[in-house]
Parts: C-alpha cells; structure tokens; sequence
C-alpha cells in the first residue's frame, strides 16, 4: 500500500494546478494507481479524458489527501483501470466515445454516450464523420429456464427524465437490471470549450436542474482556485445558503416521492408543500425559484435583503412546525414501512467500493461528506453532523434525508445568525496563462468534481464536470437484484440519480 | 395520521387562485346551447409529458402544478402514463440527437387531434445548448409545436397560465394537429 502523496511526487509536477497538486505519471504508476484503487486504498473521484491524454482524481481514503494523476496517450490508448476497478469502467466508456481514446483491457468496450445519433464519431477528440441513422446495443446475454426481459424507456412513465431500463426477471423477481443511458446528452463539455467564464457558469447550472446551486459552487470554485482568488466571505455564507435551501427542497420532494411511489400520497402531498414553501422563500431571496445563475466565479449575483431574510425565518419556523409530525408519520405507518424496510439493499462494502455519494452512500456505512472532507468554506465554521447508517435500505436513504433535513435546517440558522459583511464578488481577471483548478462540493445527492483548464484569455480550455451519479447508477444494478418488479420505482426513487448529470 | 388527516379537515386548502366563480359559469351553462355546454363539460386535457433532453429544471416545475397550492387536476388537466391516452405533449429540453427518435414515436403513438406544448427556453430554440453536435435544437424542429412555455424553467403560475389558455383554445375548437396517428 502506497500513499497518493508520494505516486504525484513521483511524477512530473504541473505548475498551476490548484488547490490539489497534479501530475503527470507513466503506465506503470498509471496501473499501480489502478491497484491501489482495486484494493480499497484509495477512491476513484473522477476519470476523464480530453484530446491527447487522461486524468484520474483520486482521494487516498488513509490520509485524506487529493490528487490528480494524467497520462498522456501517444497512440490513442492507454491502460484500463476498470480491468482491474469496475467503477471506471463506464468512465472509460464515455472517453472512448468523446475522445477515441482507447482503454486498453477494458472489460465492456461498448459504447456508451454514443448511440449513433450524432453524425460524427469522437466530437471532443478528432472528429470524423459517422452515420447518424442509430446503431444497434448489444444489452449483455440472460440465460436461463422461465426468464423474461420487460424493456422499459427511454420514454416512462412518470415526469421523469428519460434513459432505459433492460429487466431480466424470473416471474416477480428481477434476477438482473441493465441500464442503458446517454439520452440527454447536450455535448455541454463540449460547449465549455472556448465559453468564457459566465457562459461556463451557466452550462454548469444545466448540467443537472435539481443541483443548479451545488455546481455553481463546484464551476465558481474550480475557476477560483484555477485563478487563485477567493470570493468574499459574505458570498461563500449566501452560497452556502442557497446550497442548503437547495438539499431542503430535494429532499423533501424525495421523501415525498419515494412514499408516493410506495402508494402512500398522504406523505407526498405535504411534503410537496414543504417544497414548494422552500422554493417561494428561495424566490423571495434570490429571485429565482431554483436559485439557478445566482452563482458566480468570483462571489454571487446579488445580496440578501431583509425581506428575504425575514421569508427564510418565516420558512425555518414553518418546516420546525410541520416536519416532526411527517416523520412521525413516516415511522408509524406500517404498511409503507412494510414496503421501505429491507428492500433495495445496497451493501457497504459496494458502496465503498464506488466511492457512492450523498445518501446513497452514507445510507450504506460510508462516512464521507465534502462539506466536511475535503471541506470548504464556509462549512469549516459551521456545526453540522452527517448522518450515516449501515443497513443500506430504501429506509435507510430515507432516513438520511430526514436527518439531513434536520442539519440543514440548524446550518441556515447559523447563516442567518451569523452571516459575515462585506461585498457579494470579487474581480475576475484572466490570468494571462494557462491556470487549472479542481473542486468538489456537497451537492444533495452527493459530491460533484469539476476540473477546469483556463487559458490565458480567461477563456475555457476544457471542463470536465462528474456528477455523483456516475458512482451510483451501477449500484441501482445491484441493489435491484432479487427484488420485485414493483419495488424498483421505489429504489429507483431512493437512489434518484440524474440522468442529465451523468449524460452531460 | 390521524391527526393529520384530521387537521387537513379543518384548515382551508392551501390551493390558490380559484378558477372562474361558479354561479356564473352554471348560468351560462343553462342558458347555453348543447355545443357549448359541452364544451363547457368536456373541458379536460390529458397530458403526456417528455423530457426529450432537459437538464430536469423544468420536470421540477412541472411536477410543482401538482401540489396543494396550483393543483392543476381542478382545471381539468392531468397527467397521465402513455401517449395514447394523452391530448398534450408536454416536451421538455433542447432535443437531444439521442432522444429524437423517441420524441417522434410519442408523438405518433398519440391519438388525434392532438397539441404539442414546448416548455422551456431549450424547448424554444435550444437554449444554451443550441449549436452542439448532440442537439437538434427547438421542439418545434422536430414536431409541430402548438404553444411554447419560455422561462428556465418556466414557474408553475407560468405553466399554469400557458396551459389554460389551451384549455380554452380547445375548448372553442382550435386544433392545429387534428389528424389521428
């Protein structure tokens, strides 16, 4: 076992790389990090490719420390680490099709964002021109006596995004789930080539509707720390408070939905409303329901007024009133517990295995928030706990939501106590050359990575965004496994992965 | 749950904005000749909603028109599983290359006469993603739009608003899709 400190030591270092250091690596510190990943050393964050070459960020869970290793791919090609790590293995995917490049020994080397649709094969890499009259996916083969496979989306049922669902199922029970994604897929990498900072923002906005604020934090702090400045105090305190209005109103929805789809609307309806009583008060504050563009590189777009103050007052004492009587609620109906304990089982050891964020992995035993490790600003002066519980349920992520509801309804508080003065941004210059910088941050559903390479106009060189869905959707796979066709819009609803984070 | 339940009893709904006062609309009925009355009755819309490529800020808002304070079902608009039972399209997103297709079997699979709604910016013309390799662009390069719904996202009362002046357009005949697939 080997430290991360000393594989990037090793290297050739890259100046201007930010806050994390970065360096360049050859195949076989490339594969020794791929081992170390394999045994459980270290966690894969993010495995990204641009024209000539790859870039793995990884935490070495032993000491906490982030590094980001690359390796230049002369002939097109460079060594799997899904051979040896599965949680790679779509990543590697995803570059093939973006980039061409090559992972050599990749254990599924379909394709995966690329469905033939495009007209050009490999859009971020070397482009050439390809049919776009669709191409045929080999799902993988079922065998077996009395199996049946129910085919389910792109289009479904509900208001939900789109992406396909393959069912094997051997009568009631799902024996095995194939996820086929890549149906919203905008190219927003490729828009941020050549975007300057506000554009690059907003396209890091709509990566994922439901976390607009989350990666405006990530977008603003990569280009921050690629740039070398800070935003002042008072706007990482508002960012924060959007970032937590934001973990409110999701999780609400979520615990709303997740009992709606156990067929318990009771729960829905007036968590709906607790939703809605967040967006409004959001509105009021920052003009925007979402809170969407109000995040900027260098600070925020406006200040909190005292109305907006007084509204989120108003809102943390409507939630303190309503919210213990749902869980109460939520606790002592039997027959939707009936239909929450125990199903979709996620173990830990798979979670730890994927590095899963958010409530999908602390509801499987895995201790890990950004707003507290790595940490930032301005969480590092707020008193908060994170919730973790090991049984890895459809109750367990429940639970973690109520409890996270609960923490960040105290975290507001604090802001709004305690909220530093001073100016909402800070000047942003172009570094006059080339700057990179690296962030993650706590969004609701786990930690998103956004790396950035600034050329020296300010101008975009290449941003890679990960959203914590990549490490979560295989793991829908397996917890699906042996249970029933009907529970699946239940765990389905408990992971809620996004389809557009992880199309891009 | 009870108390809940018992309590949902004796507070006033949180729905807002109620609809037309309803002596006049029942007056209007009585004297009305049997057309429009039943126009007035058979005031109701199924809508399917598609995201054909959404960064899902707008299935957000969409999913708001059903809670407590817009409780869209009161106008008679619902939504519902599969095209064929819809008379909306609700579409979503600056079309994705890859969900193409899929938006066009949707719209085949729904019966006639029928309305196609673009909601959103990207649903208008692309939005921010327009010009990229894996975009069509606007719904309306794709599919006969009927009504676009601009915002990003649009808000609920925005959703609301567009909605129901459909509802009265169809409710006095107007169809630009009238042909069954």
């Amino acid at each position: 076992m080997s430290e991360l400190k000393s594989l990037i030591r090793e290297g050739r270092p890259v100046e201007q790389h930010r806050p994390w250091a970065r360096a360049i690596v050859d195949d076989a510190a490339w594969n020794s990090a791929a081992v170390e990943l394999a045994d459980g050393h270290w966690t894969l964050l993010g495995l990204w490719g641009e024209a000539d070459g790859v870039h793995m960020a990884l935490l070495d869970n032993g000491s906490g420390d982030i590094g980001v290793v690359s390796l230049e791919c002369r002939e097109r090609r460079y060594p799997s680490v899904g051979q040896h790590h599965a949680p790679a293995i779509r990543l590697e995917r995803a570059i093939q099709d973006l980039f061409g490049l090559e992972a050599n020994g990749l254990p599924d080397a379909r394709p995966w964002l690329d469905h033939g649709r495009w007209g050009v094969r490999h859009p971020l890499g070397t482009r050439t021109a390809a049919p776009a009259s669709g191409a045929r996916y080999e799902f993988l083969p079922t065998e077996g006596e009395g199996l049946h496979q129910i085919p389910v989306g792109p289009v479904h049922a509900g208001i939900i995004e789109p992406g396909h669902f393959r069912f094997t199922a051997n009568g009631e029970t799902v024996v095995r789930l194939e996820e086929r994604l890549g149906y919203v897929h905008k190219g927003i990498e490729g828009l941020m080539a050549g975007a300057d900072l506000d554009r690059g923002a907003k396209l890091a906005g709509r990566t994922s509707g439901d976390c607009t604020v989350a990666y405006g934090v990530a977008f603003a702090r990569a280009a921050e720390a690629a740039l070398d400045i800070e935003a002042p105090p008072h706007a990482q305190w508002l960012r924060a408070l959007m970032a937590e209005l934001e973990r409110l109103a999701n999780h609400f929805g979520d615990i709303g939905a997740i009992c709606n789809d156990a067929s318990f609307s009771l729960m829905h309806a007036h968590c709906g409303v607790l939703r809605e009583l967040v967006l409004r008060a959001a509105d009021t504050c920052f003009g925007h329901r979402l809170m969407r563009d109000c995040i900027l590189p260098g600070g925020v777009d406006r200040d909190l007024s005292p109305e907006g103050m007084a509204a989120i007052r108003v809102l943390i004492g409507e939630v303190r009133r309503r919210f213990p009587a749902l869980i109460e609620l939520y606790d002592n109906t039997a027959s939707l517990q009936d239909r929450t304990v125990t199903t979709g089982l996620l173990k830990p050891a798979l979670a730890r295995q994927f590095g899963a964020g958010g409530y999908v992995g602390r509801a499987s035993g895995r201790n890990f928030d950004a707003r507290r490790s790595p940490g930032y600003a301005p969480y590092d002066q707020l008193h908060f706990e994170v919730p973790v519980l090991a049984h890895g349920d459809v109750n367990a992520r429940v639970w973690i939501r109520i409890r996270e509801v609960e923490q960040s309804l105290a975290i507001v508080e604090q802001i709004l106590e305690r909220l530093p003065e001073g100016p909402v941004r800070v000047a942003v210059n172009a570094p006059g050359a080339t700057r990179e910088g690296l962030a993650l941050v706590e969004g609701f559903r786990g930690d998103i990575l956004v790396w950035l390479r600034l050329g020296g106009d300010g101008r975009i060189d290449r941003c890679h965004l990960r959203d914590p869905s990549w490490f979560q959707w295989p793991l829908l796979e397996a917890a699906i496994e042996g249970n029933i066709v009907a529970d699946f819009p239940l765990c389905n609803k408990s992971f809620n992965c996004s389809y557009s984070g992880h199309d891009l | 749950m009870r108390k809940l339940l018992l309590e949902g009893l004796i507070r006033s709904p949180l729905t807002e904005g109620p609809p037309q006062p309803a002596d006049a609309a029942l007056a209007e009925l009585a004297a009305a000749v049997e057309r429009k009355a039943r126009h007035r009755l058979g005031r109701s819309l199924s809508i399917r909603q598609v995201d054909a490529g959404s960064c899902n800020g707008c299935e957000l808002e969409i999913h708001a028109l059903n809670n407590a304070f817009y409780d869209l079902e009161r106008f008679g608009l619902r939504f519902v599983a599969s095209p064929r039972h819809a008379d909306v399209l609700l579409v979503t997103g600056p079309v994705t290359k890859n969900m193409r297709e899929a938006l066009e079997r949707t719209y085949n699979a729904t019966p006639g006469p029928k309305w196609v709604v673009a909601v959103g910016d990207c649903a208008f013309n692309g939005g921010l993603f327009a010009g990229s390799y894996a975009v069509e662009g606007g719904v309306s390069s794709v599919l006969p739009v009927d009504l676009h719904i601009c915002g990003c996202p649009p808000s609920p009362t925005e959703l609301l608003k567009g909605l129901l002046a459909l509802l009265e357009d169809a409710s006095t005949g107007g169809s630009v899709a009238g042909s069954g697939a």
